[in-house]
C-alpha cells in the first residue's frame, strides 16, 4: 500500500551563520539578507523530508516537496529533490513575499488542492526564522485535515490510518488519525540524510513546476495580512560577563569555581 | 461581550500556573477579563480561576474534555469564543494553548501571535501590541493586528508575574453549554509514554550543568554529570548536542527543548545560537566555559573562562568538590 506524500517546506536565513552577521533592516522592518550567507531550507523541514523518505521506504509512494514564497535560491530547493524526494512544486509569485502565517497557509491549502491526490502533508513544526508554529496547523484547519503535531516517529498503519509519537516534556504520546492527514515533525525525528551523487544528478534533470497567484486563483484579499510589524529592532543584553583569569588555562577553572562560591552560586 | 478572555489551564485538583499569568497580563489591557476552563468536572477548579480575580469565569465542560484529544478544545473554545465575542484573546504557549489557540483563531479567521513576552495597549489608538523575540532571539517583533476578529496572543510561561489567589472575590462562574460531536474528534491519544527520569527534573532543578557541540562526543556529558550531582543540579544539552546522540533528547534545552529558570546556568561548550538561548536566558546567572571568546553566549553570562573545557573543567571540577564536601 503506498502513500502519497506532500511535505512543506521553507526556505530562511541559516540560523547558523554568525551573530555577528545578523542586521535589521529598520525601514522593511525585515531581517537584512545577509551578504555571502546561502539561505537553507528550515531545519525542521528537512526533518519532514527525512520522515517523509522513511515512509516512503517502509511502504512505497511518491513525495512532492511544496514551498511558497516571492523567490527561491534553486540549487536551495533541489536539496529535497537530491534527498529523494519525487516531485518539487513552487507557489511562486512577488505576491508571495513576506506573507504572514495566515496568508501563508491559504497560499499552500491552494497549491495542496491543486496538486490533488495525498494521503499525509508532512511540516517542520515551525521555521527557525519567526518560530511561528503557526502554519501547518492553519493549514489543517483550513483543508479540513486531522492534525498530529511534534512528531518524532511516524508509521503509516493501513491504507487509512497513521500512528504518531508526539513529543511532551517528559516523554511522548501515540496519536491515532484516519489519513489523509497533517503531520508536523520535530528534530527528535532524527537527522536528515545526506544527498547522494546519484540523487543530486537525479534533481538536477528534474525540473520544478512553478505557479503564480493567478495559476492558483488566489484573491489579493486571502493575502492581506492579519498581523502588523510595527517595530523590529535588536533587544538589548543586561548583563556584562566576568571574565575569570589565570595563569593558565586549569588555574582559570580553579579561579572560577572559587569566584562562583564568593558570589554564593555554588 | 469581555474585553480579554484568558484561556486558563488545569493542572490535576489545581490550576496551571499559565492561569494566573494570563489574569495579570489580561488586567494589563483594561476592561473586563473572563479566564475560560475547558474539562470535565469543573467545579473545584471554577472557584479557583474566581480567586485569581477575573471579572468571570466561563466553564465549558463536556465528557469529551478529557484530554485524549485537542481536537475536543479546540471545537469547544470555538464555541466559547463566538459565545463571549471577547476584544482580546490570551492563550498560554503551553502543550495545550500552542495547538487550541493557532487553531481556534483559524476556524475564527483571526490573526494570531506566537510565543509573545508582553502584551500591552498603545496609549494613542488603544490597539492590543505584542512583542515576541524572532529570529531565535536576535531581534524583538512589536506587532499589532488587523481586521474585525479579535487578536489571539499566545503567551510565553513565565513572563508575567501571575496573579495571586485571593479569598474575597465577586467574580461571576457562568457555565457554557458546548457540543462537541463525535465527527469533531479526528486525532486520538491512545497511550502517554513517560520516560524514566535519573535524579532531579531539569525544568525544577536550581543548577543545570550544560553542554554542546563543543564537547566533541558523549563521555565529556559524565564529566557535568559530576559537577551537577555535587551542585544537586540537572545535565542539559543544546539541540546540536542531542541531535549528535550525545544525550537523550530528554536533556534538550532551547526553544524546541525545555525551557529553565534555574538559579546556576553552566554551559561548557554551547555557543549560544539564539534558539538556544531563548530556553535558557531565564536564568538567573550564565556560566560560560568555552574557547571562542567571540561565542554568542558571553553575551547573556555573568562569569566566563575564555578556554579548552579539556583543561578548564577538571581543575574547575576538583576545585567544586573542595569547596561543596
Amino acid at each position: 500500500m503506498a502513500v502519497d506524500i506532500i511535505v512543506c517546506v521553507k526556505q530562511v536565513m541559516d540560523p547558523e551563520m554568525p551573530a555577528s552577521a545578523f542586521r535589521i533592516d529598520p525601514d522593511a522592518k525585515r531581517a537584512a539578507d545577509a551578504p555571502g550567507i546561502p539561505p537553507v531550507i528550515n531545519g525542521f523541514d528537512e526533518n519532514a523530508v527525512e520522515a517523509a523518505l522513511r515512509i516512503k521506504d517502509e511502504v512505497g509512494g511518491t513525495i512532492t516537496v511544496l514551498s511558497v514564497g516571492g523567490g527561491h535560491a534553486m540549487d536551495v530547493m533541489k536539496k529535497p529533490l537530491s534527498m529523494g524526494a519525487d516531485a518539487l512544486v513552487l507557489a511562486q509569485d512577488d505576491a508571495f513575499a513576506e506573507l504572514d502565517a495566515r496568508a501563508t497557509a491559504r497560499v499552500l491549502a491552494s497549491a495542496v488542492r491543486r496538486i490533488g491526490r495525498f494521503d499525509l502533508i508532512l511540516c517542520g513544526r515551525q521555521a527557525s526564522d519567526w518560530d511561528n508554529a503557526h502554519v501547518p496547523l492553519g493549514l489543517a484547519e483550513i483543508l479540513g485535515l486531522p492534525c498530529l503535531a511534534v512528531a518524532q516517529k511516524i508509521e503509516v498503519i493501513d491504507s487509512s490510518g497513521v500512528i504518531v509519537h508526539s513529543v511532551t516534556q517528559d516523554g511522548y504520546d501515540v496519536i491515532e488519525a484516519d489519513m489523509p492527514a497533517l503531520v508536523t515533525v520535530s528534530n527528535e525525528l532524527g537527522e536528515p540524510r545526506y544527498p547522494t551523487l546519484r540523487g543530486i544528478m537525479a534533481a538536477g534533470r528534474k525540473t520544478p513546476e512553478v505557479w503564480s497567484a493567478d495559476d492558483l486563483d488566489i484573491d489579493p484579499d486571502m493575502l492581506e495580512p492579519g498581523v502588523r510589524i510595527v517595530d523590529l529592532y535588536a533587544p538589548e543584553s543586561s548583563r556584562q560577563v566576568e571574565l575569570v583569569q589565570g595563569e593558565d588555562e586549569a588555574d582559570a577553572g580553579r579561579n572560577l569555581a572559587i569566584r562562583l562560591r564568593e558570589a554564593g552560586l555554588i | 461581550m469581555v474585553d480579554v478572555l484568558a484561556l486558563g489551564e488545569t493542572s490535576g485538583d489545581g490550576l496551571d500556573p499559565i492561569t494566573g499569568e494570563l489574569v495579570a497580563a489580561a488586567r494589563t489591557l483594561g476592561g473586563s477579563v473572563a479566564v475560560a476552563l475547558l474539562g470535565d468536572g469543573l467545579a473545584a477548579h471554577g472557584e479557583q480561576a474566581a480567586a485569581l480575580g477575573p471579572d468571570s469565569v466561563l466553564l465549558a465542560e463536556s465528557p469529551a474534555l478529557d484530554g485524549t484529544s485537542i481536537d475536543a478544545y479546540v471545537t469547544a473554545f470555538e464555541q466559547v469564543c463566538r459565545s463571549a465575542s471577547p476584544g482580546a484573546v490570551l492563550v498560554g504557549k503551553t502543550p495545550l494553548g500552542q495547538n487550541v489557540g493557532p487553531r481556534t483563531a483559524f476556524r475564527l479567521g483571526a490573526a494570531l501571535a506566537q510565543d509573545c513576552t508582553a502584551v500591552r495597549r498603545d496609549g494613542e489608538t488603544g490597539e492590543v501590541v505584542a512583542s515576541r523575540p524572532v529570529y531565535g532571539g536576535s531581534a524583538t517583533a512589536e506587532v499589532a493586528f488587523t481586521g474585525d476578529a479579535p487578536p489571539f496572543i499566545v503567551m510565553r510561561g513565565r513572563v508575567c508575574e501571575p496573579a495571586e489567589p485571593s479569598p474575597s472575590t465577586d467574580a461571576n462562574i457562568i457555565r457554557v453549554d458546548v457540543e462537541i460531536a463525535p465527527s469533531d474528534i479526528r486525532a486520538r491519544r491512545v497511550e502517554s509514554v513517560k520516560q524514566d527520569i535519573q535524579g532531579v527534573r531539569i525544568e525544577d532543578a536550581s543548577v543545570i550543568v550544560a553542554g554542546g557541540r563543543g564537547l566533541g562526543g558523549p563521555e565529556p556529558f559524565e564529566r557535568l554529570r559530576e559537577i551537577a550531582d555535587l551542585l544537586g543540579g540537572a545535565v542539559g544539552a543544546s539541540r546540536a548536542a542531542c541531535d549528535a546522540g550525545w544525550i537523550d533528547h530528554a536533556a534538550q534545552i532551547g526553544l524546541t527543548g525545555k525551557a529553565v529558570a534555574p538559579d546556576l546556568y553552566l554551559t561548557v561548550g554551547i555557543s549560544g545560537a539564539s534558539q538556544h538561548m531563548a530556553g535558557c536566558s531565564s536564568a538567573k546567572n550564565i556560566v560560560v566555559i568555552n574557547k571562542d571568546a567571540d561565542a554568542n553566549i558571553f553575551q547573556e553570562a555573568s562569569y566566563g573562562v575564555v578556554g579548552d573545557w579539556r583543561k578548564v573543567l577538571p581543575a574547575f571540577i576538583e576545585t567544586v568538590r573542595e569547596l561543596v564536601t
